[in-house]
């Protein structure tokens, strides 16, 4: 597998179409270049299911023609297709409408030193030993209980991938980033019933993964666990979101304060900076430079240095998230996100999951949300669900075929506590999260 | 498909490269090498543009290309794939290599003679891009913008964009196949933000098919879509909380179709059938709905956002009944679950491109019209809901549970339609939700063409349609009368 990917290349690509563009006429231009190489092996009842290559390379443009814009991206790099991307966005430009906020982000933005993020650790693993490493985490399913009797398969994947962003403030910039996974997704079958789960673990380094035979074992438990579930009756109750779930609850908040939502008043989180928006008992943070995680990032897609900054103090909101055209919309300043966020932290308000399971006392503990079931205008909230019901802060049976909802804003100022049990599997990192009075539907 | 359109594939595909059928030959005989079943090359060029207008004005377009070979060597149940986004002879040699590593021994397996499927279009093989001029293009967007804002002066923002797709793709395969199609894609979407007394609401409108741009200037249909962007917008503005509970749903005929989609229509798909992971599997034969239910999934309807030629295979799509009158009668099939299945393949293969690989996907899955009145269905329930626009729903495949979430519904009492509820998810058990189905419309319809279906990561345009349903039972997902 190919992990010595060259930045070298990227940035003469970069170069190249920014001068182009240049010579087009256009007056200010942006344009990225990417690589990535991986393998994927997959292993289903023990036998090789899929080994799989991916070789993907892409190269965008943005050209500013005063406060005119057009862009253009290409995934064949032949000079031929290069100009014509480049011709593209010039052309498109030209047919825009100006706008007044169009154009780079400042150049006094502009990252200026690249830190370590010791985001680069290729994994040269070869397919056969990938495959053991995948039959060994399916196995650990398979053999883990009886009521195992159908999987979908155990997954090791590598990526590595480069990236370079440079602009006509002279800024060129990249960096390497590299990806492993482990995942596995089994069927538990008993007295007619079949249900299906899955547990993963994804790191920059592969020793950060957590062992395949775990992996297995994790993803039979929970198929299991779900076995003999029911419907429950309506009411309004507790539900504790476990930290993988957690995540899904920031993620609504980040999309409602993204630039876009904002600008366009899709947000029910409109003029909401110093207002109480969480109870205080919550405090978010972004934190774009922690060693090898997921989300780190030394500048956004802009350029634009990252560094750590204060989203929630407790319960007030005290930012946004944007980037430079919907910052100079708002006459506000990037705040580095161009692209997305980087590392959101929630504190922890000290208790672990068991803790939080006997604050609840009677309640829901949700273990799957299905459907979008969001409006982000108005912050009502109805996704499905699936779960534990609890009483006396114990599990007592799995439920499924049910609904959990509420209104965003009151389950914001609604959440009683935060879990120790930090989730680090992505973007948005939180514990476990007790949310007080959601109305549970079922039967 | 026809040798025009094989002409042309392969003059945008094969020859800027200089690759011959030598090449591709080639390319199969090493990744036939070992125990193969079967080897496939699939080449795939894909330009798309897109406008979209805020403020009043179109603000940017973009366009991108994408192009690259996908190959495929099948030994039994395994698959090598590998790919490049550069089509050419070392490229493609170099990952027909990759891909054969799936199969490292045993007897070679023979290319059949190459043939081509019979000729049919669906649509034309027209490169929609260039069907409107640019400046067309931004007018168009500018006309429904200001039509939209004209028509209520609650409306505060404006959101619309058009784009369009050619995909053009060949695929030769071991099984003899060497086929192209060249695929036109369009679509418009609106959506509006109106505010009242401090409250605001959005509505969402689209369209698009399988035609050129100029498909938007007929009949006022643009501005159509900014009308019913701004309706919905403005019925949500007097939505109260949506009950929750189990209670008799009405679903509206047309994108409510999105219930068949998620409820049976994965469930339905062969790879997950063959694994046995899915709710349905084994149950062939077995009454599965009520006898009112015939659902079919049909690829070879005119224009249609779900429609092809032939499949990412190759294979030429086909109506293919899912259930009749309340019996389980076919899967959807590509040809690998299908050759291990030991049925043919239904045309069902789709991939999201050449970077991704084939699965067994829907194509327009809908309802056939039953005897009854649409009022009347109405009329039949207590108390219900009556829900004639859905968003998106999902499906867990192995427990059969389903959600799918209304973005227009009402209350019904007595027999009629009542307030106006805000957002909701219901969620329903595919395998028996069918069978709750107590009345069918004789009103047909099928969506606008706006359908995205994921799985696998992969994501295909689809269609989905029915007449109106009466369910005796779906669970509502509201914050009322808990």
């Amino acid at each position: 597998m190919e992990t010595n990917l060259d930045i070298e290349p990227l940035r003469e690509h970069v170069d190249d179409v920014l001068k182009q563009a240049r010579e087009q006429g256009a007056t200010q231009a942006e344009a990225s270049a990417s690589l990535g190489a991986g393998l994927s092996v997959t292993v289903r009842m023990r036998a090789v299911e899929t080994l799989e290559y991916s070789r993907d390379q892409g190269l965008s443009l943005t050209v500013y023609f005063g406060k005119r814009k057009g862009s253009a991206s290409t995934s064949d790099l032949s000079d031929a297709a290069v100009a014509e991307t480049v011709n593209k966005a010039c052309s498109l430009a030209r047919f825009g409408a100006a706008d007044e906020c169009a154009g780079l982000a400042e150049a006094a933005r502009m990252a200026t030193s690249s830190p370590d993020l010791d985001l680069w650790h290729p994994w040269s693993i070869e397919p056969a030993a990938a495959i053991e490493l995948a039959t060994e985490c399916e196995a650990a399913a398979l053999d883990s209980d009886r009521r195992i009797t159908n999987s979908e398969g155990a997954t090791v994947s590598s990526h590595s991938g480069a990236r370079v962003y440079g602009n006509t403030h002279g800024f060129c910039n990249g960096y390497r980033t590299t990806q492993h996974s482990v995942s596995c997704a089994v069927l538990a079958q008993d007295a007619g019933q079949m249900e299906r789960d899955f547990e993963y673990s994804v790191a920059r380094h592969r020793d950060d993964l957590d062992a395949a035979p775990h992996i297995g074992q994790e993803a039979a438990r929970r198929a299991v666990e779900r076995l003999g579930a029911r419907k429950l009756g309506t009411r309004q109750v507790p539900v504790l979101y476990p930290a993988r779930l957690a995540r899904s609850l920031f993620g609504h908040f980040l999309g409602a304060i993204s630039g876009g939502a904002l600008y366009r008043q899709a947000s029910f989180l409109v003029d909401s900076v110093g207002q109480s928006i969480f109870a205080p008992l919550v405090s978010i943070t972004e934190e774009p430079h922690i060693p090898r995680a997921l989300a780190s990032a030394p500048f956004d897609d802009e350029g634009v240095a990252t560094a750590p900054r204060t989203l929630v103090a407790n319960g007030e909101l005290h930012g946004y998230v944007l980037g430079s055209y919907y910052a100079r919309k708002l006459g506000l300043e990037s705040t580095a996100n161009s692209g997305g966020v980087h590392n959101i932290v929630v504190s922890d308000t000290g208790r672990s999951f068991g803790d939080l399971l006997a604050d609840m006392d009677t309640g829901l503990l949700v273990t799957e949300l299905m459907g979008q079931g969001v409006n982000p205008v108005t912050g009502d909230y109805s996704r499905g669900a699936a779960g534990f019901w609890v009483e006396g802060g114990t599990i007592q049976h799995p439920v499924s075929e049910i609904t959990v909802a509420g209104n965003l804003k009151d389950m914001y100022q609604h959440i009683e506590a935060i879990g120790s049990d930090t989730e680090l599997r992505g973007s948005v990192r939180t514990g476990s999260v007790l949310v007080s009075g959601m109305t549970v539907a079922g039967s | 498909m026809n040798d025009v359109t094989l002409k042309d594939a392969r003059r945008s595909l094969l020859a800027p490269a200089g690759l011959e059928d030598n090449h591709l030959e080639a390319a199969l005989g090493k990744l036939l090498r070992g125990q193969t079943d079967a080897a496939e090359l699939y080449f795939q060029a894909v330009r798309q543009e897109s406008w979209s207008l805020e403020d009043g004005i179109v603000k940017e377009g973009s366009h991108s290309i994408e192009r690259g070979v996908g190959v495929r060597a099948i030994a039994g149940e395994k698959t090598g794939f590998a790919y490049s986004d550069e089509i050419v002879l070392p490229a493609l040699m170099q990952v027909a290599d990759a891909a054969a590593a799936i199969s490292r021994q045993g007897q070679h397996a023979a290319v059949k003679a190459w043939h081509q499927p019979a000729r049919r279009a669906l649509y034309p093989a027209i490169d929609p891009l260039t069907t409107m001029e640019d400046a067309a293009k931004v007018e168009l967007l500018q006309t429904v913008d200001q039509a939209t804002r004209a028509l209520d002066s609650r409306v505060k923002q404006v959101n619309a964009s058009l784009a369009a797709v050619q995909e053009i793709v060949l695929v030769c395969s071991s099984a003899g196949v060497y086929a192209a199609d060249i695929r036109p894609l369009v679509r418009m979407n609106v959506s509006v933000i109106v505010e009242d007394n401090g409250q605001r609401e959005q509505g969402y409108s689209g369209g698009g098919g399988r035609f050129g741009l100029d498909y938007f200037l007929g009949a006022d249909r643009a501005q159509e879509l900014g009308e019913e962007a701004l309706r919905q917008a403005l019925v949500s503005l007097e939505a109260v909380p949506a009950p929750a509970g189990e209670m008799v749903v009405v679903l509206g005929p047309g994108w409510p179709g999105v219930l068949l989609h998620e409820a049976i229509g994965h469930g339905l798909e062969g790879d997950f059938n063959r694994k046995g992971t899915s709710a349905f599997a084994g149950r062939l034969g077995e009454k599965v709905a009520s006898d009112l239910c015939t659902i079919v999934d049909d690829g070879t309807l005119d224009g249609r956002r779900g429609s092809l030629n032939m499949d990412d295979e190759g294979t030429p799509t086909q109506q293919t009944t899912l259930i009749e009158k309340g019996k389980l009668c076919g899967y959807m099939q590509d040809s690998l679950n299908a050759r291990l299945m030991g049925v043919a393949s239904t045309g069902n293969g789709r991939r999201q491109s050449f970077a991704h690989l084939p699965l067994p996907r829907m194509t327009n899955t809908y309802m056939l019209p039953g005897p009854h009145d649409p009022q009347e269905i109405i009329a039949s329930v207590d108390k219900g809901l009556y829900a004639p626009n859905f968003g998106g729903g999902q499906v867990d495949i192995t427990s059969g549970k389903f959600v799918f979430s209304a973005s227009e519904a009402y209350l019904i009492t007595n027999g009629e339609l009542g307030a106006p509820i805000k957002d909701a998810t219901l969620i329903g058990d595919g395998p028996s939700v069918l069978n709750k189905v107590t009345m069918v419309g004789d009103d047909l319809e099928l969506d606008a063409g706006v359908g995205v279906c994921g799985k696998d990561g992969q994501s295909v345009p689809v269609g989905v349609g029915q007449p109106t349903l009466r369910i005796d039972g779906l669970t509502v997902g509201g914050t009322a009368g808990a």
